[in-house]
C-alpha cells in the first residue's frame, strides 16, 4: 500500500511551502555552529536546559556516524535520529563493499539526497533538520565541514551556523571573525565565543566536540569549556572598559 | 585443512591460525591472516574456503561495528558476539551456508574476563576453554587437554600454542610452515607473532 498523494508541491509563487515550513522547524531547534580549522573541524551545540527529573546525559545532538564522522543537527530530534541511523548504515556498507572509509562528501551527499527525496515523494513530509556533518576528505585526511537542509541541498562550509533565532546574525558574525587556517585553540574559542552570543553563559549550557586530522575525535570536557568561557568573558570585559574612557 | 586453534587463559586469549590459502593440491597464498578482529577487544579464527571466510568475517565485523556505533558507548559482549555469529550461521545454513568453521575470542571490559567460542558451519556454539577446527583437532585437542589447567598465564598459554603447533607439524601430513598467533586481553587485540608478513606488497 503506497500513498500517491503528494503533500509537498509548488505554491504558485514557485515555493515548496512545506521545505520553508520545515526550515521554520529548524529555527526552533537549538544552535549549533561548525568551524573549520587548519587541522581540525570543531562543532559547539547549545544546550537547552532540560527538566529537572530529566537525565541530561540522555539527550544527545552530536553523533557518531563511522569512526572518523560526526553529525551534530538542528531542528527535530525525531526526524534526526531516523536520518542518523540511515547514515551509520551506509558508512558500515561502503565500508565493506569499498574497503575503504567514505569520505565526508560523500555521507553529507547520501544525507541531502534522502531529505531530497522527502520533498518529492507521496504521503510523507520532509525531514525537519539540517545537520552540521565533519568527516575526513580523502586526499590528506584532513577534517572538512559540510551542512545539509530540508531542501535536501549540501555545502561545505568554513565557518557554519545552524538552528536558533538568531542562525543570520551569527553567521555575519562568523563572516567577520573567521580567518583561514586556525588553530585548534582558535578554532574552539571561535565557536564558543559565536555561542556565547546566544546562550547564557557557562559551560553547562554547551557541548562542544573537536575531530582533527587523521580521525580523531573528542568531546571537549566541561572544564575545558568553561575556561575558554572565562577567557572570552575577560576579554570582553576588558574591551568593554578600553571604551569607557574613550566616552 | 585450515588450522586454527585456540587457549583461554587468566587475562586473555590466544588464537592461532595457519597462513596458508589453499585448494586441492594448489596453494594460492602463504601469508593469508585468517584471524579477522571484529570489534576493539575481540578477533576470530577462520577456517574454510577463502570466499566464505571472507564474506562472513567482514559481514560479521562491520554489523559489530554498526550495533556499537548505533548503541553509543556499549560494547558488545563477547557472548553476544558470538551469538550473533551463530544465528547468522544458522540462518544461512538453508539458505546458502557459509563453509566456515570458527573459534571466536574476546575480553569483556565491563568483567574484565577472557572467553573463548567454538564455532562451526552448522551453527554449533559453545563456550571452550581451549579448541580447534579442522584436522588440528586431531592433533592438538589430547595436548592441550592434557596441558591446560585454570588461571594460566600469557606465557604458559603461549607455551601450549607452541606445543600444539609442534605436533602439527611433527605429525600433520599437511606442511603449515607459517602461523600468526594474535593474543586478545585487556589492551586490546595484537599480533603475538607472524610466519609470514599478510600484508599485500
Amino acid at each position: 500500500m503506497s500513498y500517491d498523494r503528494a503533500i509537498t508541491v509548488f505554491s504558485p509563487d514557485g515555493h515548496l511551502l512545506q521545505v520553508e515550513y520545515s526550515m521554520e522547524a529548524v529555527r526552533r531547534g537549538s544552535t549549533v555552529v561548525g568551524i573549520q580549522g587548519k587541522d581540525c573541524v570543531v562543532l559547539a551545540v547549545e544546550k537547552r536546559a532540560t527538566a529537572k527529573l530529566q537525565d541530561d546525559r540522555t539527550i544527545r545532538k552530536i553523533f557518531s556516524i563511522d569512526d572518523s564522522t560526526v553529525l551534530a543537527f538542528a531542528g527535530l530530534t525525531a526526524d534526526a535520529r531516523v536520518l542518523i541511523d540511515r547514515v551509520r548504515v551506509e558508512a558500515q556498507s561502503y565500508r565493506l563493499i569499498m574497503e575503504d572509509a567514505p569520505s565526508a562528501e560523500y555521507l553529507a551527499r547520501f544525507v541531502a539526497e534522502i531529505q531530497q527525496k522527502y520533498t518529492q515523494r507521496g504521503g510523507v513530509r520532509p525531514f525537519g533538520i539540517a545537520t552540521l556533518l565533519t568527516g575526513l576528505d580523502p586526499p590528506n585526511q584532513r577534517p572538512v565541514l559540510y551542512q545539509t537542509d530540508p531542501a535536501g541541498t549540501h555545502s561545505r562550509w568554513k565557518a557554519q551556523v545552524i538552528g536558533g533565532n538568531n542562525a543570520k546574525s551569527l553567521r555575519e558574525f562568523l563572516e567577520k571573525q573567521y580567518t583561514a587556517d586556525l588553530d585548534e585553540a582558535a578554532a574552539v574559542k571561535l565557536a564558543v565565543q559565536a555561542l556565547m552570543e546566544v546562550v547564557d553563559s557557562g559551560a553547562k549550557t554547551m557541548e562542544v566536540c573537536v575531530v582533527r586530522t587523521g580521525g580523531k575525535r573528542e568531546m571537549l570536557s566541561e572544564s575545558v569549556v568553561q575556561s575558554t568561557v572565562q577567557v572570552l568573558e575577560q576579554e570582553q570585559q576588558a574591551a568593554q572598559q578600553q571604551q569607557q574612557p574613550a566616552e | 585443512m585450515d588450522t586454527v586453534i585456540g587457549v583461554q587463559y587468566k587475562d586473555g586469549v590466544i588464537i592461532a591460525a595457519d597462513q596458508a590459502n589453499a585448494r586441492s593440491i594448489l596453494i594460492y597464498q602463504s601469508n593469508l591472516d585468517k584471524i579477522k578482529q571484529l570489534t576493539s577487544h575481540s578477533a576470530m579464527g577462520v577456517s574454510g574456503p577463502n570466499c566464505d571466510l571472507v564474506q562472513f568475517t567482514e559481514y560479521i565485523s562491520k554489523n559489530l561495528q554498526l550495533y556499537e556505533l548505533r548503541h553509543e558507548g556499549t560494547k558488545l559482549s563477547t557472548k553476544a558476539q558470538a551469538n550473533f555469529c551463530r544465528n547468522e550461521l544458522a540462518v544461512a545454513l538453508r539458505k546458502g551456508p557459509y563453509q566456515v568453521s570458527a573459534l571466536l575470542g574476546g575480553f569483556d571490559l565491563t568483567t574484565q574476563k577472557p572467553s573463548l567460542y567454538y564455532l562451526d558451519y552448522m551453527g554449533t556454539l559453545q563456550k571452550v576453554p581451549f579448541g580447534a577446527q579442522g584436522y588440528a583437532q586431531y592433533f592438538t585437542l589430547s595436548t592441550m587437554d592434557r596441558e591446560y589447567r585454570e588461571n594460566l598465564d600469557e606465557t604458559a598459554a603461549l607455551d601450549i600454542i607452541g606445543k600444539a603447533i609442534h605436533e602439527l607439524q611433527s605429525r600433520f601430513l599437511i606442511k603449515q610452515n607459517n602461523f600468526i598467533i594474535k593474543v586478545i586481553d585487556q589492551d586490546g587485540v595484537r599480533v603475538h607473532s607472524q610466519g609470514a608478513d599478510p600484508a599485500d606488497t
